[in-house]
This record gives structure tokens, sequence and C-alpha cells, in this order.
């Protein structure tokens, strides 16, 4: 591939359509390759964790931010600029637990499911998007906090919204004596 | 100290042997072979002596940090000697980006952010790298060059390494 040296900015926009056509492509033939919802939920997780080891760096070189101090931080941070960056839209955030270890991204709008309604009745146990909980939990693990993500609620199997869920399993004081 | 046999009579040396196949010792040892003019210098760091290096200054990196009266030190950012700067610029993912350069070279700080995102995209983004391991890819080494180039003009005077 003969690419000159060098980023311009006219090669950061591909069309919005190929992208969710070759996520629904790829969700698609994950139906095809396993029986069980189960299966299909566990090998988008694991897609999306290989992306997230990676793209962390490229948010944190590209956004320059500075290292968060709460799992709240964090949270935001995760919420109003990587969800911003990389998908272009901003879900909202709640803290779902008094530890304040536990909490909810709400996603008001996904371009993931643009040309997707409901899910057909035999699978009605997969979790469409679920490469976006792979993609944040393998992030998070590069920054060495280790986190459990999932889809609590999902629209489309029903629900009113959509809500990823994101529980952080270590106390944050830990990590600063982790760091090296 | 370090210093080593490059060369004789402009022909580069291959470990113990001249580049005919001859012993260097023997050939030096016989005085019809000269006039000889041999070129001593520092080798160059085999991959692994690198790796060697690398990892001993990961430990004192560590020590650094933790040796700081301060809290949350950040670690060694930069080593001066007389000869050369280290600059070491560690990622929140715990990469560490280190660039020995001429003291007086400028614009080390801009030259470590730009390989960071070299780094996330020619070498993070080729599906066909794994992470930890050296990088070979054709596209980070090329715009690798490209930076250090751009740096080394900005900079008072010449060579980065």
């Amino acid at each position: 591939m003969s690419r000159p040296p060098g980023r311009k900015q006219e090669n950061h926009k591909i069309s919005r359509e190929l992208f969710v056509l070759t996520y629904g492509a790829l969700v698609a033939q994950l139906c095809k390759d396993y029986e069980k919802d189960e299966d299909v939920n566990t090998c988008l997780d694991r897609m999306g964790y290989g992306i997230g080891v990676r793209l962390i760096d490229d948010f944190l070189a590209r956004s320059a931010v500075k290292k968060c101090r709460s799992y709240s931080e964090t949270t935001d941070m995760i919420a109003q600029v990587a969800f911003k960056m990389y998908l272009g839209v901003t879900p909202s955030v709640s803290c779902s637990s008094a530890a304040g270890n536990e909490f909810s991204l709400i996603l008001d709008k996904n371009p993931l499911v643009d040309f997707v309604e409901e899910l057909p009745a035999e699978r009605s146990s997969l979790c469409y998007c679920n490469l976006l909980c792979g993609v944040i939990r393998g992030a998070l693990e590069m920054v060495h906090l280790a986190a459990e993500v999932t889809f609590l609620q999902d629209r489309l199997k029903g629900d009113a919204v959509t809500e990823i869920g994101i529980t952080f399993l270590r106390k944050a004081e830990d990590r600063k004596h982790k760091r090296n | 100290v370090g210093h080593a046999v490059l060369a004789i009579n402009g022909a580069e040396v291959n470990g113990r042997l001249t580049a005919d196949g001859k012993d260097v010792l023997e050939f030096l040892g016989n005085p019809a072979n000269y006039p000889v003019s041999i070129r001593f210098g520092r080798h160059r760091l085999s991959s692994n002596e690198k790796l060697m290096l690398a990892s001993m200054f990961h430990s004192l990196f560590a020590i650094g940090s933790q040796l700081s009266p301060e809290v949350g030190s950040s670690g060694i950012e930069m080593l001066e000697t007389d000869t050369f700067k280290l600059h070491c610029f560690q990622t929140l993912t715990g990469i560490k980006f280190v660039v020995l350069a001429d003291p007086r070279q400028a614009g080390i700080d801009a030259l470590l952010r730009k390989i960071y995102e070299i780094y996330s995209d020619f070498a993070l983004k080729n599906p066909f790298y794994s992470l930890e391991m050296p990088i070979r890819c054709e596209l980070f080494d090329q715009n690798l060059k490209l930076a250090l180039e751009v740096a080394e003009k900005a900079g008072p005077f010449g060579p980065g390494s």
C-alpha cells in the first residue's frame, strides 16, 4: 500500500455508511458462525478488547488529556471526549452506586444501529454493539483500570434506553503506587 | 572503555576476522602488513543490547519516581551528560519513548509527542504488529525518519539519534 508519509486532513473522512455496513456485516457473519447468542456476544467483546488496547494510545496521543484522578473523571472522559472523538456522539453519564465505582453511559444516539430497528426473534439475547463494551474494557485495562463493561439496557431489545454499565474493579488509591 | 576495532585499511571488520577472513590480531601482528590504518570506535548496539539497556533504564525510571520526596513524581524525564541528553516520555499506558540527542538540540518534547502519534498510527493500527514486540513496520520507519529530519532542522544543532 503506497501511502505518502504524513497525514492529510482529507484522508480522515470515510463514509459513515461504509463503517456501519462493515459492522453489520461483522455481526451477521458471527451469527452465521455461532449458534448461541452468548458466543456471538463473547466474540464481539473479544474483538472489541483487541481494538481497545490499541485505540487507547491513539486517544491519548491525539487528545493529550491529563491523567484522570477518579473513576468519575474517567467515565466523563470516556463519554465526553472518547465517544465524541470516535463515534461523534456524547452519552450522558450517571453514577449508579454509593461506592462510586459503578457508572452508566446512556446512549441517546448510536451510529452502529443506524440501520437496525430491532433484533430478529431467534437472536433475542444478542448484544449487537457488544464490540463497544470490549473496546472500553481493553482501553481501560491499558491505563491500569480493571473494569466490567456490559449492556444493561438495549433499545434493540425493547428497553427504553440503551445503557452501558461500567463497574470499576479496584480502588482508585491503589493505582497511584502501581504506576511504574 | 567500550571501544573496539571497527575497520582496518578502510574495510569493515567482522567480529574477530577482517573483511578477507583473516584473524585481526594475526594480521596486525605481522609487520609485512604495515603501514596499516585502524579505525577505533564504539560498536553500534545490537538489538539485544538495546533491549537490555532499555530494561535497565526502566528500572532506574521506577526507582527515580519512588525516590522523589514529592508524591506522584513523574519518573526520569531527562538525563544530561556532557556529550548527550537522554529524554524520556512515559505515556499513561506505561510506554516509554526514549530519545538520545545532542545537548543543544531543542524541540525534543514535541518530537516525543510526535513519535507517540506515529507509534499509535503505524505500529498499533497495523494488525500484523503484536504488542510489546520489536516494531518492524515499514510505514513506522518511514514516518519516524521524516519526524527526525524535521526535528533536526528545528534545533540549533545537528544530530539526534
